[in-house]
């Protein structure tokens, strides 16, 4: 398989991935990474984007994809309808996690969340030493127009599963393009973790 | 007005129901002969796997693209179909026909009844958006088509694609239903029974019987006026008149004297030129009571068969709000089935099906090919 100019979140979650699943991809953009799934892992998927010129680049790409918001688009399925349910760099984006971290769970029989680390060192430093938010390469945006809600760390997502009870089957930490193997939650800049329920 | 690239097309006519083999409709009636008007447009391929039923909208009719003889104006969907557009005619078979209960070449009410020789004005018989589709099917099969590449359509053409879905699943690859609901609201049902109110009201009505004599022009007319407002939106009418008032407006006279007023009206009076007031009621009440799922669940109409769905709603239509096409993906979703769904941002309100061509047709020819490439590749076809 030619892994080649792929990025490396959507690299990660591919390595977590079973060939020839069915995939819910929750915030899926134009696409990418669900035709990466489809294509080198033979996937069956379908799509969720809020963004109208998202759309029609799924479509060009020959997805599966609902126009709707997150929120409101997961309650209609039934239980277990897929085997995994992705939340790819969009759980920052959604009002209420709570109910769709529980949904995404009762909707798949396991779930992919990817994140960025607002506990990075990076993060840490521009606060510490500028008394600013912080504006990094996995939190590119300024206060006033990031589409960001919800500012989370790698240690905040491992707490939340541990009072939700949620089974934390698998993590990956990335730092750029490298894996992190130690203190994820200082040098990490995505924590990427299969759960279950 | 010359924009069609398929040229010089003519209607033809399928005629089956023959008195020992009337149809069978919905409502228990029977009814034959029954005519079929129709148009093609394409080549149909060897393995047949290329046919594309274009679903017409209420007023509309079996010439979709392509001019007819002398004509100066294209057929309605004309900028969606020909060769290199969202329904390529290079590479599929496309197939327009006619409602039955009519006045486009196929029977309806306007129709001469073989049994008394008059036209059957109000003894035709109630018919439904499934009696519509029924016939479309005996058509294809006298084409020698069994599975089609998609069904397609907007307003009530997207009823009579869902109605393709629940009736004949194992006959279609796909469907697109555009602009469209699984059934009428209370809301929508109250426009239509405004219009046909205008109708009836009408003295030149005569309850149906109206053949022959002054037709029920102004009640029709009324109807339409009433039917292009639902078809615009708040900013659609607002961009296009304004406030602005017409030349020959003579104050206090109740003259048409803003421009949407000459507009309604000049509206109204061009279609009674073309439609049958009788036909007018009959189809509306086709899609008043229609209803596509009828309390059951939608894997329990497709008794598994693989159908795609492509769902297209527009953002200004208050007509059929995108909330109605919400609930044929949510039907998708509880049943499991390979969808997808656009609410294009549009102002144009219900007309946006008819106008919004370039999203439209990026949508559709995307999809359009994805569902061809599989049913090449995989073969299933039934060979």
């Amino acid at each position: 398989m030619a892994f080649d100019n792929i990025r490396a979140d959507h690299k990660a979650i591919l390595g977590l991935i079973d060939p020839r699943s069915t995939v819910l991809d929750l915030g899926c953009g134009a696409g990418e990474l669900l035709y990466l799934l489809i294509k080198e892992k033979g996937c069956r998927g379908q799509g969720i984007e809020i963004d109208g010129q998202a759309i029609y680049k799924c479509v060009a790409k020959g997805l599966n994809v609902f126009h709707g918001d997150i929120d409101s688009g997961l309650s209609e399925f039934k239980e277990k309808s897929f085997d995994y349910v992705i939340l790819n760099q969009s759980l920052q984006q959604i009002r209420n996690v709570g109910a769709v971290l529980q949904d995404a769970l009762r909707v798949g029989k396991k779930a992919v969340v990817g994140f960025p680390n607002f506990a990075h060192y990076r993060s840490r430093a521009q606060i510490f030493f500028t008394g600013r938010t912080p504006v990094t390469g996995s939190l590119p945006y300024q206060w006033y127009e990031t589409p960001n809600l919800h500012f989370l760390s790698i240690s905040d997502f491992i707490n939340y599963c541990r009072f939700k009870k949620v089974n934390i089957e698998k993590n990956i930490y990335l730092g750029g393009e490298s894996k992190i193997l130690l203190l994820p939650n200082l040098l990490a800049q995505t924590g990427i973790f299969l759960i279950s329920g | 007005m010359n924009m069609s690239d398929i040229g010089i097309v003519q209607t033809k006519y399928f005629e089956f129901a023959a008195p020992a083999e009337e149809l069978a409709l919905e409502n228990g009636e029977r009814l034959g002969p029954v005519r079929i008007a129709y148009e093609t447009y394409g080549r149909l391929n060897a393995q047949k796997t290329n046919a594309v039923l274009i679903e017409h909208a209420f007023s509309g009719d079996a010439h979709a693209a392509g001019l007819h003889k002398g004509a100066l104006k294209p057929g309605w969907w004309d900028s969606m179909i020909g060769p290199g557009r969202a329904f390529d005619t290079d590479k599929y078979f496309i197939i327009c026909s006619n409602v039955l209960g009519g006045c486009g070449g196929s029977t309806g009410p306007s129709s001469i009844n073989s049994k008394t020789g008059k036209p059957y004005a109000l003894d035709f018989p109630l018919v439904s958006i499934r009696d519509m589709v029924r016939c479309q099917k005996k058509l294809l099969e006298y084409l020698g088509i069994g599975k089609l590449l998609s069904v397609a359509g907007g307003s009530m053409g997207g009823m009579q694609a869902l109605s393709w879905l629940t009736t004949y699943p194992g006959s279609v690859r796909s469907v697109i239903p555009i602009a469209t609901s699984l059934k009428h609201s209370p809301q929508q049902i109250a426009f239509q029974e405004v219009s046909r109110q205008a109708i009836m009201s009408d003295t030149n009505w005569k309850s149906g019987n109206y053949y022959g004599r002054t037709l029920p022009d102004r009640g029709l007319a009324l109807a339409r006026m009433i039917g292009h407002i639902t078809y615009m939106s708040d900013i659609s009418m607002a961009e296009k008149f304004g406030r602005l008032k017409v030349e020959s407006a003579e104050p206090f006279k109740f003259t048409a004297d803003f421009e949407v007023e000459g507009y309604l009206r000049y509206r109204g009076d061009d279609f009674v030129k073309r439609f049958d007031a009788n036909s007018y009621l009959y189809i509306t009440k086709a899609m008043d009571n229609f209803d596509a799922l009828e309390n059951r669940p939608l894997q329990e109409w497709l008794k598994g068969e693989n159908v795609k769905v492509l769902v297209i709603a527009f953002k200004s239509d208050w007509l059929y709000p995108a909330h109605q096409s919400k609930e044929i993906v949510r039907a998708c979703k509880l049943a499991g089935v390979e969808a997808t769904y656009c609410e294009v941002d549009s102002t144009y309100g219900h007309d946006a099906f008819l106008l919004e061509i370039e999203e439209e047709a990026h949508l559709i020819s995307h999809f359009l090919k994805k569902v061809f490439y599989e049913y090449e590749v995989t073969g299933n076809y039934g060979i």
